[in-house]
């Protein structure tokens, strides 16, 4: 039997363009995990498929447009969120995720995902957090730890790095949660209830970089850090996003926003529908 | 508000800007993204005023950026999508052009064109952008590039732009100068059935039979959009004709960059259109495009009256280049005028093209198109030597 | 024929909204051609304003205003900046109240309409431009003067048409008693 033989025999595999395979991500990579949990959240809601659209941005967790079997984009860099607006804007049957990394959502494309989640756009906004640039070779970006090695802090980081959560919650977005790698099932929750949910919704994923990030701080292997992701995750539902604290020590996670706001959608079809009275 | 209708048939006294609004209306542009910038700010306005009525969609974006990336996004969901910006914005909106091209996706840009370079002129009109239209996003590829000269145009080129965009599935770009944009002139509008539209060309085969980046025999493939089921991968990477990332292969590359380019070239004889004036008998030719034709016109009435033969080639397609119709016009005239609102661009493919007839160059910028009597001399001087 | 128009003054007085109306009765209401421009430094209110109109009965090809047959000046620094563009002979209407000082030697025909305050008696200082339109309209005897009035109809809010009709009319009786004097 042949590898890809093997692969159709998966339940999951009719959400993925098999063809693809194997995908390019390295061994012990968060990214992998990821995208299993979104196709398993798929498949547990029973999506159309055909009405799904999957947009990622630049970065090693880009390329899980091109693995997922729906209309998909795997835009410039930084520009997923943009893009996906005027996709749902323009055609709001469809149910549209966002999925990219750290740097495409936060630094070059930093603009778009706060101003999307102020305007309340429907969308689930997924975030592979690997604390780096993997791709390019491991350059630190807005979410590297301060004193992490990075080829580009090559004596150690001296930024402050952002809180995607906090950030996320005071920019606006109805639903926010992080999780790690090792949550796959909760994971998995949280990308259904987002899924279902209206508005702007925003998953933090905790990924490892073993082979890039890992590697340079001397973190281990992927399974070292999936034990320390054990030890140090604590599950604080309902905790105040300023204060869920990513350290060497602990990492907060859990669903940590979780309300009621009219979408962009929403208000424009009540304005049409005031327009067409007139 | 009565007028709930998409063509505003009728005679108005309308603003260049306003008129390109009315005409993407007209063509069926259902998705607007834009920011605010002078002096194209006016198709904003009136985009977010009429589409809702249109049942069309507006949004003000966070930058130009955002608003390139939306239309991309809102084509591939199905709309005739267009933008609008000027000088600064366009800079910003290189990058998703370039995405625009890779991707084929029909959209329309309206570059109303300030002094420059940097925030520059922002209430003074110039054409100081025709090359970075052109050249602006990295890598080689083609585009199509209308210039208006008349508010009418502004209506008539919209259209125009969105019928290319639909067709060659490219980027297609009017390209006006601030002056026309802020013009105010009589516009007669047609009735809906008078105004001919394109729309796209639809897979006609099931989703298993589809490749997405397959073309036909016209180099442009069929276009299939999200949530159609078909489920389409689309990428700014180079890619194969199933449109998957395909980035070790020379071959692929030199196949999908070439027929990228290709799909406009070859068919340029149908996107090109020049207006001529005068040219049977002329010694002296002016070409022009935009504002400076319109006193081009004026200078080369002036001229005929000196008893100066002189002519005009205005060229409503600045991309792709007319080079076919600036050659044949270099073999019988003794000498060619090109007067632009900057630093000499237009007038570089004008001189590879004409080989050997000397071309005379007139630069204005500043804001202030060129007087009759600016370009009349020009003539004068090229005519004498 | 082809008349060049130039009205001057300052951001808020409806300089813009006058070469509008004019342009509109020409080439809507009438069967004419016209154009307009307009030029204004940034800021909102209260600047240097300028409004251009070309009347034509061909199709206008320089669509820019480089001597005015006619100017209009409804602030100092319009007249001191324009009034030397003014063709030899041609039309300067004034308001004599933004405009002090007027230049004796001038080789042209200059009407003194008193805009704004005739606007003032009508209650709305605002409606100053609509009374110049009037005394333009009678002085020139350019435009139709159902083309004007469509124009305005067309051009102001609905709930200003009545004033902005007695405004022009006001100018208009006015205009016309100037060519008598």
């Amino acid at each position: 039997m042949t590898v890809l033989q093997e692969f159709e025999k998966h339940p999951l595999a009719k959400y993925l363009r098999l063809e693809r395979f194997p995908h390019i991500w390295c061994e012990g990579c968060g990214d992998g995990i990821i995208l299993n949990c979104f196709v398993k959240a798929l498949d547990d809601l029973g999506i159309n498929m055909d009405k799904l659209v999957v947009v990622s941005g630049i970065g090693c967790i880009g390329r899980i447009a091109g693995y997922i079997k729906c209309d998909s984009f795997h835009t410039t860099h930084g520009r997923p969120i943009a893009l996906a607006t005027g996709i749902k804007l323009a055609n709001p049957k469809l149910t549209i995720a966002v999925i990219s990394g750290d740097g495409d959502l936060f630094a070059i494309g930093g603009n778009h995902f706060i101003h999307a989640a102020r305007r309340n756009v429907d969308m689930t906004v997924i975030c592979s957090n690997n604390f780096n640039y993997g791709m390019t070779g491991g350059q630190f970006g807005p979410t590297t730890p301060l004193d992490s090695y990075t080829t580009t802090t090559p004596y150690g980081n001296i930024e402050h790095p952002f809180n995607l959560v906090h950030l996320a919650a005071a920019a606006g977005a109805v639903y926010v949660a992080r999780w790690t790698a090792l949550h796959v099932k909760r994971l998995t929750e949280s990308i259904k209830k987002a899924l279902q949910k209206k508005g702007f919704k925003f998953i933090e994923v905790i990924s490892p970089c073993p082979e890039i990030y890992g590697r340079r701080n001397k973190l281990g292997k992927a399974i070292d850090t999936m034990k320390r992701y054990r030890q140090i995750c604590e599950i604080r539902h309902g905790y105040d996003p300023a204060k869920a604290e990513i350290t060497i020590e602990k990492i907060i996670v859990g669903e940590f926003i979780d309300i009621e706001k009219p979408t962009y959608g929403e208000l424009l079809q009540k304005q049409f529908l005031t327009i067409q009275k007139r | 508000m009565t007028m709930h209708r998409e063509v505003l048939t009728g005679k108005h006294l309308m603003q260049g800007d306003i008129a390109c609004a009315e005409g993407a209306i007209a063509a069926g542009c259902k998705f607007f993204a834009g920011y605010p910038i002078t002096p194209a700010t006016e198709i904003t306005e009136r985009m977010a005023r009429r589409m809702i009525e249109v049942d069309g969609m507006f949004v003000q974006m966070e930058d130009e950026l955002a608003s390139m990336a939306a239309i991309i996004g809102a084509s591939w969901a199905g709309a005739k999508a267009m933008t609008a910006t000027s000088g600064p914005g366009f800079s910003l909106m290189q990058e998703n052009i370039g995405l625009a091209v890779m991707t084929e996706t029909p959209c329309v840009v309206v570059n109303i064109m300030r002094g420059a370079p940097s925030t520059g002129l922002p209430t003074e009109g110039a054409q100081q952008d025709v090359m970075q239209c052109k050249w602006g996003s990295h890598g080689d590829y083609e585009i199509i590039a209308l210039a208006p000269a008349s508010v009418q145009e502004m209506f008539d080129l919209t259209i125009e732009c969105f019928n290319f965009a639909e067709t060659y599935r490219a980027p297609t770009f009017l390209l006006a100068d601030g002056f026309t944009g802020h013009l105010w002139e009589r516009v007669v509008i047609p009735s809906r059935e008078e105004i001919k539209t394109v729309e796209r060309k639809k897979p006609i085969v099931p989703a298993d039979k589809y490749v997405p980046f397959k073309p036909d025999e016209d180099l442009v493939p069929p276009m299939a959009c999200f949530g159609e089921g078909y489920r389409v991968h689309v990428t700014g990477l180079t890619h194969d004709e199933l449109g998957y990332p395909k980035t070790t292969d020379p071959k692929i590359q030199h196949e999908l960059v070439n027929r990228l380019c290709e799909k406009i070239r070859k068919n340029s004889d149908k996107i090109i259109r020049t207006y001529k004036f005068m040219l049977e008998d002329a010694d002296v030719a002016v070409i022009a495009y935009g504002i400076p034709s319109r006193s081009s016109l004026n200078a080369v009435k002036r001229a005929r009256e000196a008893g100066i033969k002189a002519g005009l080639l205005r060229l409503i397609t600045v991309w792709p280049f007319p080079e076919k119709q600036v050659e044949e016009l270099s073999n019988h005239v003794k000498a060619i005028v090109v007067p632009e609102m900057n630093c000499g661009q237009v007038v570089r493919e004008v001189e590879r093209v004409a080989k050997e007839t000397p071309v005379h160059f007139s630069s204005k910028i500043g804001g202030e198109p060129h007087s009759p009597s600016e370009i009349f001399e020009v003539i004068r001087r090229a005519a004498k030597a | 024929m082809r008349v060049e128009i130039r009205i001057g003054g300052f951001g808020g007085q409806g300089i813009i909204r006058t070469g509008l109306i004019l342009a509109t009765a020409s080439c809507v209401y009438g069967d004419k051609n016209a154009i307009q421009t307009a030029s204004y430094g940034p800021e909102s209110r209260g600047g240097r304003c300028r409004s251009e109109v070309i009347i034509s009965d061909e199709d206008i090809d320089f669509p820019k205003v480089e001597h005015p047959d006619i100017l209009v000046a409804m602030s100092k620094e319009a007249y001191l900046q324009y009034v030397d563009d003014l063709k030899e002979n041609g039309i300067l209407i004034v308001d004599p109240d933004l405009v002090p000082n007027k230049r004796e030697n001038l080789k042209v025909r200059m009407y003194e309409v008193p805009a704004t305050k005739i606007a003032e008696g009508l209650g709305k200082k605002i409606v100053a431009n609509v009374v110049m339109i009037g005394a333009f309209a009678a002085i020139t005897n350019l435009f139709g003067l159902e083309h004007l009035k469509e124009s305005i109809r067309h051009n102001v809010p609905k709930a200003f048409i009545k004033l902005n009709l007695t405004a022009f009319e006001k100018g208009y009786e006015y205009g016309k008693s100037l060519l008598k004097s």
